[in-house]
This record gives structure tokens, sequence and C-alpha cells, in this order.
């Protein structure tokens, strides 16, 4: 891998998606427009062609931010451009990874920045129709979209003949029904032809064959409320952002044992250290860490010397774990970790669509396992059933939720592995094996 | 005697059908419109959005019963959902659980006698920056603590523990 850059000076940075969050009514049209809303989308729907609007973006380094952190001008660039067939945006709004709690932000009080990059998406790809896919559980977003998106069309941002030109787009929400296996994009369009939300095999992408078996751009909220801002303040501003692999603003979700959980916008590449000692106030009663998982559920566990890891793609990357959704969740020094990754065994089986033999059986058994050391019934062996287990859930089904819970639990098995040895030698007797015996708001 | 959409529905649905290239598309949303006219997917619900979508019941059935969040008929009047997942769970909420279950007098995943209250466990609702967190109907009850998991309770027209803390020893003290 390439040396890691220096992130942009993380103290002189000014949020950017986040600046008007918190203003009175900062989720209206009235509001966005009296901060220079919808320019942006204006400008390029006027004065760029599309394949210029690709090459801006693709210039940016402007890299997904749903979690597989692919970079989004490269992915639109795969859309066939001569086609009969029509191509569909569908928005990731399914924001399901545990411990990641961004996009929520954005819809509820700032929608109309999703929508104006919507609106700069589907100009450059040539789209028409878009569906923003949210989880059902997030009615207030759901709400608020919709409100945005009525105050689009009263405006004539949305509809027909968009600014003057020819072009035309209609948005949807739709909402989610929970299962979390529909923030999967194939999962999604499955669900969103109004199947069970079943993921599908790649190839073909869903860039050559998505929703309706027609070309379909897939991008997370986080990612297209980029875009605005990329075309306002020009690509090398962006670029001054992050590091030179991973620029731009992101939003860090930080959860579990801080003083100050929260969503903070900071730019890529932030050491982990500084986002959780700095900005998140550090650690409740100045105990320290056990570990640290740095991208949701699904990212390897980093370990408490692991903490100068810069939070971007290519850090975590090379830390062996992943930036993921940067759903960060810090488990402090008293936390059982054999409870905790139980807890996350329990939401990959429970997840499992069911569809594949490696993932259905693969995730039960991992439980069962660890709840068996968990309850000190474990057995010597058990550590390495369980990575061995994991090895043959890695690759080899339809989608990835498998690795979702086979890394994570290697992570652990192989950074924890004195720890784990001697609680199932002590058939744990200590009461330890809860992470938490009263409801805990306050730590 | 077959279910019908008031008016109204109706119209909503006319209106969703055309947001799709495909009928089939609007089946999420159609049962949300059932879900909100009948107060929740039963049978009788399936069959109707079979008709509107215009496929087989069984199709129907394989999707509602795919996602877990349609109110179905064997839950209660008010599903209390709990987040169960890892940044709640740190926060502290399979006790949470636990004090909402034994103060309702049932078991998680179960319904009340009178049909009032269900508890189920619910999978991440990303407000883990407030945990722990429960959503009831369209209620967020974020920072759940055992006072707030009382006040939610009595929302729910379970009157308050008379010696709330006194019983349980000790646990207001975290503040
Ligand atoms: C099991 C699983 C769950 C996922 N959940 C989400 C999600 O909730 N939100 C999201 O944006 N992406 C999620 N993704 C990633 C999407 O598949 C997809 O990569 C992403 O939406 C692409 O958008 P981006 O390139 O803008 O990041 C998930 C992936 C997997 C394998
Ligand atoms: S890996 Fe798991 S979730 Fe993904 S398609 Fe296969 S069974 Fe379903």
């Amino acid at each position: 891998m390439s040396a890691i850059s220096k992130p942009s000076d993380t103290l002189a940075f000014e949020p950017v998606l986040t600046r008007y969050i918190g203003k009175k009514d900062s989720h209206t049209l009235d509001f966005y427009l009296s901060h220079g809303g919808y320019d942006a989308a204006k400008r390029v729907v006027r004065d760029y062609k599309p394949d210029e609007v690709i090459d801006a973006v693709k210039k940016s380094g402007l890299r997904g931010r749903g979690g597989a952190g692919f970079p989004c001008g490269l992915k639109w660039s795969f859309v066939p451009k001569k086609t009969d067939k029509p191509k569909y945006l569908v928005c990731n709004a399914d924001e399901s990874e545990p411990g990641t709690f961004k996009d929520r932000v954005i819809n509820e009080e700032d929608p109309h920045q999703l929508l104006e990059g919507i609106l700069i998406t589907c100009w450059a790809v040539g789209i028409e129709t878009a569906y923003i896919y949210i989880r059902g559980e997030m009615w207030r977003g759901a709400q608020r979209l919709k409100a945005a998106i009525d105050e689009a069309y009263a405006k004539g941002y949305l509809g027909k003949k968009i600014f003057g030109k020819k072009f035309n787009l209609d948005v949807t929400v739709h909402r989610g029904a929970g299962a979390y296996i529909c923030g999967e994009e194939t999962g999604m369009l499955s669900s969103l032809e109004g199947g069970r939300g079943y993921p599908k095999l790649k190839p073909p992408f869903p860039a050559v064959e998505g929703l309706f078996r027609c070309p379909t751009v897939v991008n997370n909220v986080e990612t297209l409320a980029n875009l605005p801002h990329i075309f306002n303040r020009g690509i090398e501003w962006y670029r001054s952002i992050g590091t030179e692999e991973s620029p731009g603003p992101k939003l860090f979700c930080v959860s579990g044992h801080v003083n100050k959980p929260g969503v903070y916008e900071r730019p890529l590449g932030i050491p982990l250290r500084e986002l959780i000692y700095d900005v998140c106030g550090g650690i409740p009663g100045d105990r320290g860490i056990r570990a640290v998982i740095p991208g949701g559920s699904s990212a390897p566990f980093l370990g408490p010397d692991e903490l100068d890891t810069p939070m971007s793609y290519e850090g975590l990357k090379d830390a062996g774990s992943m930036l993921g959704s940067a759903g960060v969740i810090v488990l402090d020094d008293t936390t059982d970790l054999l409870s905790a990754l139980l807890n996350v065994g329990k939401f990959y089986h429970h997840e499992s669509c069911g569809q594949c033999t490696p993932c259905r059986e693969g995730c039960g058994w991992v439980e069962k396992i660890l709840q068996r050391m968990h309850d000190g019934r474990g057995r010597s062996e058990d550590i390495d059933l369980v990575d061995e287990i994991c090895n043959q859930m890695v690759g080899k089904t339809i989608c990835v939720l498998s690795d979702a819970l086979a890394m994570p639990a290697q992570s652990v098995l192989k950074k924890f592995r004195p720890e784990l040895e001697k609680l199932i030698a002590q058939g744990r007797p200590d009461v330890l094996c809860e992470l938490a015996r009263e409801p805990s708001p306050a730590l | 005697m077959s279910r019908e959409l008031s008016p109204e529905a109706q119209k909503e649905f006319d209106w969703l059908v055309t947001r799709y290239p495909q009928r089939e598309a609007a089946m999420l949303p159609t049962l949300r419109l059932i879900e909100r006219e009948f107060g929740c997917i039963d049978p009788e619900g399936m069959k109707l959005c079979a008709q509107l979508i215009g496929c087989s019941p069984a199709k129907v059935f394989g999707v509602v019963t795919f996602y877990t969040h349609y109110k179905r008929e064997t839950d209660g009047e008010n599903v209390v959902y709990v987040c169960g997942t890892l940044p709640c769970a740190l926060r502290g909420s399979d006790a949470l659980a636990d004090y909402l279950c034994d103060r309702v007098g049932i078991g998680l995943g179960e319904t009340t006698e009178d049909r009032k209250i269900t508890i189920k466990k619910v999978e991440c609702l990303a407000l883990c920056d407030q945990a722990p967190v429960c959503q009831v109907e369209d209620v967020d009850w974020l920072r759940v603590s055992k006072e707030k998991a009382d006040e939610m309770l009595e929302s729910l027209g379970i009157p308050k523990r008379e010696t709330a803390g006194a019983a349980a020893g000790g646990e207001e003290k975290r503040s």
C-alpha cells in the first residue's frame, strides 16, 4: 500500500455537510435557498455537459460513504451511455449498520442538500427517475424528505424542464420495513421491486443491470450530499480536505463508552485518538480502552495499541480493518469482549437473508458457540472452531453480510485470544458477562 | 366480505402506482397503507394488497414475513421496540428490556393479555448517541433510564410505581 498521506489540518476545519444542522428550520426550502441552496445544481445543469460532471466528480476523489468507499465518479461512468432502457438512481438511506447514525441527520435536518446532490447525479448520468430508499423505522426522516420533495416540485426544481433545460426528474421516497439486508445495494433493489430483500449475484452490477433490470446508480445519502459543495467550491478546495486517497469531509458517528457520543464532521484521516479524546471528550471515568470498532459492526475491531490509526479508507485498510460507514463504537476496559462479540453475532444471524448456506448456517453456528463460551460452557477448542467456521464464511456468498460477521469475529479471536482462553478456562463464574447492569444513558 | 380501502386511501394508492414503472414495486408502500387503514396487516389485509397489486396472496405473504417492521394481527395495540444492538447494549439495553418486561408482566416478544402492549427487541435504530433507545409507534424515546421507562409506560396507560427507585435500590444515583 502507498504511504499514508497526512490529513489536512483537523483543527482549522469548518463543517461542510453539517454547517447548518441545528439551525432553526434548516430542513425547509426557504432556509436552504437563503444560504445559496440549489446554486450548484442550477449551474451544473445549465453550464456542464453530463460527461463534464462525471469527470469533475472523478477528479474530486469523492468515495462512497455507504461502506465500500468506491470512487463515486467511476461508478457513474460504468452506466452505459447508449441504452434504450430508462436509468435509475436509488439513494441508499437504509442506514442500518450498527453504530451508524449520520444519514439520519441529513434526511431530517437538511434534506434539500440531499435533493440537490440527487439533481446533480441525475443530470450527470441521464436519469429521470430516482428513489430514496429509507428504512421503515425512520418515520421523521421520511416525512421531512417527502415535504422537501413537495417543496422542490412546487418550485420547479423537480418535475419537467428543470432549470429551463431538457431535464425531467421525479423523486419518490420509498420506505423499507425493517431488514438490515435491504441496505446491501442489490437487496435494496429486490426490496424496491416489491419482493423480499434478497441480494443478487454480481455481476451484473447495478450500473449495468439494476432496478427493473435497467442501469442503476446506487449511492449513499452522505455521498450525494457532498456533491453540491464540490461544485460550489471547486475540486481544489475539496481535495484540500482529508488525505490524498480519501479527500473530503466525513461524518463520524461515535457511540458506546465516550463522554460525548454524537455525529461529528471532520476531515477524513483524523487520527482515531483525536476523535475519541479531543472531539468526544474521552472515556467516562477516565477508564482505558479495550477495543474500538471503527466502521460499523462489520469492521474488524482495533485494540488499544491502534488508536493512532488515521480514520481514512487507506489508513484503516492498512490497519486490517475498514472505514465502512464510520460508525465508531468505543468499548472501555471494563467491557466484556465476549458479550460484545456475541451481541454482534446475534445481529448478523438475525439479519442473514438465508439464501446462502455459509452465511445462514455460519452466522448461526458462530452465535451458538459464542453463546456457550459466554455461558461458561466453552471448550478449549472453541476459539479455533469459530475461526475455522469464519474461514468458510468469507468470499463464498452472494453478498458480504457473511464476511461482515466473520471479519470482526476473527479480529477478536486474533487480537484478544489470551483473554478469551482465560474466560473459557474459568468457565466464567464472574458476573462480568453483562455489558451493563442498568439502563445507563449517562455513564 | 372482502375489504376495501377508504376513498382517500384509494386515492393515495392510485397515486402510488404512478410512481413506479411496475405495479409490484408499489408493494411495500401499499402494505404501509393497509397497515395504517386497518391497524395491522392480517390475512385479509394481505388479500387486499394482492388484489390491488395484482399478484397472488402467497407472494404478499412471502414479502410481509420477510420484514419485521409491519404491524401484524398478533401484535398488541402498541409495540414497544427496545433496541438491543451493541451501542445500546453497552448502555444497558438488556437491563432496560428486563425492566420493561418485568413492569408490564410479559416476556420479550410477548403481548399482554388485554392486547394493549407488545415488547420486542429491535436491531440498531440509528440513534446510537442517544442510547439506550426505544421506539413506540412513531415516537423515539431517547436515553431511556428507568425513570424515563416509567414515563414511557405511563404514556401507554401503565401507572408509575409509587416507590420507583427505592424498590430496586439506589439505581437513581447514576446521573
Ligand atoms: C450487509 C450490507 C449492508 C449495507 N448497508 C448499507 C446501508 O445501510 N447504507 C448504505 O448506504 N450502504 C450500505 N451498504 C453498502 C451498499 O451495498 C452500497 O455499497 C452503497 O450504498 C453504495 O453507495 P456509495 O458508493 O455511495 O457508498 C451495505 C452493504 C452490505 C453488504
Ligand atoms: S451472504 Fe447472507 S445475507 Fe447475503 S445473500 Fe447470502 S445469505 Fe443472504
